[in-house]
């Protein structure tokens, strides 16, 4: 299965992945490749299988509603690449 | 040619929980110094795992089944995906295909009292996002918010009328506040409305092919005021033969108008995915017993008001607005019952003259008060005689003087019940009164 160009920049978009014309090329030829190998599940009869969404089996594991620890602000903020007044800080985004 | 709306509402609201949906961090957020309340699971930190909130879920079946829901025998937890830095992990643990509750409904009323049912899609559980602030072309984040569960509430495109989209909207809040799950505060984000608003034309069965979403309005009023003019965009548009298409827009409350945020082809595709790190939810078991924790909602109780006491749907209505004030009201009656007063006369009192009642003191002074105006009309011997006795009581020299013949001291007797009764009192009654028991 070959993936177009312009599915490729699709994904990249919803993965918000900024692609080079090159790099759409390149990736259209790899992303096909994977898609080729996991495809091999395919021919696997699966029709009386349920699918498994979790491995643990377990359901209902649940806690009581009790507030523990939170990290200090400093700790929370350490790996942020900017930041002010105790916000993480990126570049502009706006909802309009 | 004649056009009629179609609309559907999503409400979010946030549990009053005391830690997040999925991790032990406090969910009181609001006013916090900025990302106080993190951890590596709000965080969305590499390897941090979720771990579900019991009294959440509880709060989300009540939710459910107060608005008559169905629980279902599996539900399940699913990742929505899309990249905003509202949400670190990328994506919000949500849920789509296996919401907790289903196929519920609310009765709503319209501007002109018509009663209509509206059925409930879907009452699902998930995660509020972190809290930006968009300043100086930069953007804050403050993840205090985020992972503090937050139920959604799906309609069916029921409503036809935006005076319906109100009620229902007003009801629900209502029904947060009765049940205790969320303060349900518009102005603070506690409680947000999202509208799908399509025109089709009048008496067409199938649903339009495109609808609008209003999004970000957050109030009651600017939600009507939203919808109604997008219902008027459209009209407009499909009468000038253009093609309406899936967006959506924003209320802009200077200008009074909707515009775009998003169009169709920007729209999110956000491939949704079952959450391997949660398990899965069996709570069906619980249906019975949460049902029957659940208090008498408003819509209930002002039937039953009606019913038992006798008052209007109207007055019933009012009296209900908030359980704290339907318990006062009940206790004023009780009160009430030993002045000789009716609910009626109380809830019409209440109503009328706009009483506050919102402690026990304030209950007891509302109905002192009103017992004290119906003296006059209220035809109570036994009442009057008490008083009459009392002053009589208190005034041995009128009384002397009225014994002895200076009949005008009984215009002083007279005067200590009227002061006594703020004046609401039959003057020829206290005067009957007064002069018979002077003769024994
Ligand atoms: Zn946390």
């Amino acid at each position: 299965m070959k993936l177009t160009a312009d599915q490729v920049k699709k994904v990249a978009k919803l993965a918000n992945l900024p692609l080079s014309d090159e790099e759409i090329e390149k990736y259209s030829g790899q992303l096909s490749k994977i898609l080729d190998y996991i495809d091999q599940l395919n021919s696997a009869d699966t029709s009386e299988v349920e699918p498994t969404f979790n491995v643990t089996g377990l359901s209902n594991v649940l806690r009581e509603d009790k507030v523990g620890e939170s990290l200090p602000q400093e700790e929370a903020l350490q790996n942020a690449s900017q930041v002010k007044d105790g916000f993480f800080v990126t570049k502009g985004v706006f909802e309009e | 040619m004649k056009y009629e709306p179609v609309i559907g509402l999503e409400v979010h609201v946030e549990l009053n929980t005391k830690s997040k949906m999925f991790c032990r961090c406090s969910a009181d957020y609001f006013g916090k110094q900025p990302n106080t309340h993190t951890c590596p699971v709000c965080l969305g930190l590499p390897g941090a795992l979720p771990f579900t909130n019991k009294e959440a879920i509880k709060k989300c079946l009540q939710i459910g089944l107060a608005l008559n829901c169905k629980v279902v025998d599996l539900s399940r937890f699913e990742r929505k995906i899309y990249f905003y830095p509202d949400l670190p992990k990328g994506y919000q643990i949500s849920q789509y295909r296996w919401p907790l509750c289903v196929e519920g409904w609310l009765e709503v009323e319209d501007k002109d009292g018509k009663v209509s049912k509206i059925k409930i899609n879907r009452v699902h559980q998930e995660e509020d996002t972190g809290k930006l602030s968009h300043i100086g072309g930069v953007t804050l984040i403050d993840y205090n918010r985020s992972t503090v569960p937050l139920v959604e509430i799906v309609t069916e495109p029921d409503f036809t009328d935006p005076s319906q989209v109100k009620d229902y909207a007003k009801k629900l809040q209502q029904i947060f506040r009765y049940l205790g799950v969320s303060s349900a505060d518009m102005e603070r984000g506690d409680m947000r409305l999202e509208a799908n608003v399509s025109v089709r034309p009048a008496g067409q069965k199938e649903l339009p092919n495109y609808r609008v979403e209003l999004k970000n309005i957050n109030s009651f009023r600017f939600m009507t005021a939203a919808i109604e003019y997008e219902i008027k965009r459209q009209i407009e548009a499909l009468e000038k033969g253009e093609k309406l298409t899936q967006e959506t827009r924003g209320w802009n409350e200077a200008k009074r108008d909707t515009y775009l945020q998003r169009s169709k082809e920007e729209a999110h595709d956000y491939r949704y995915f079952p959450e391997p790190d949660i398990s899965e939810l069996r709570v069906k078991s619980d249906e019975l017993r949460i049902k029957e924790e659940i208090v008498e909602l408003p819509n209930r109780k002002a039937k039953r008001f009606v019913a038992d006491y006798g008052i209007s749907r109207q007055n019933a209505q009012v009296l209900v607005d908030s359980k704290e004030l339907a318990g006062y009201f009940e206790e004023a009656i009780k009160l009430g019952r030993e002045k000789q007063l009716k609910p009626q006369e109380i809830a019409n009192y209440i109503v009328n003259q706009k009483i506050k009642l919102a402690s026990k003191d304030q209950v007891l002074r509302a109905v002192e008060d009103l017992a004290g105006k119906r003296v006059g009309i209220l035809e109570d011997e036994v009442k009057i005689e008490k008083i009459v006795a009392e002053v009589i009581f208190e005034n041995p020299n009128s009384v002397e003087d009225y014994q002895k013949g200076k009949l005008n001291a009984l215009q002083a007797l007279i005067g200590g019940v009227m002061r006594k009764t703020q004046g609401k009192v039959n003057v020829e009654k206290v005067r009957r009164i007064l002069e018979s028991k002077l003769q024994n």
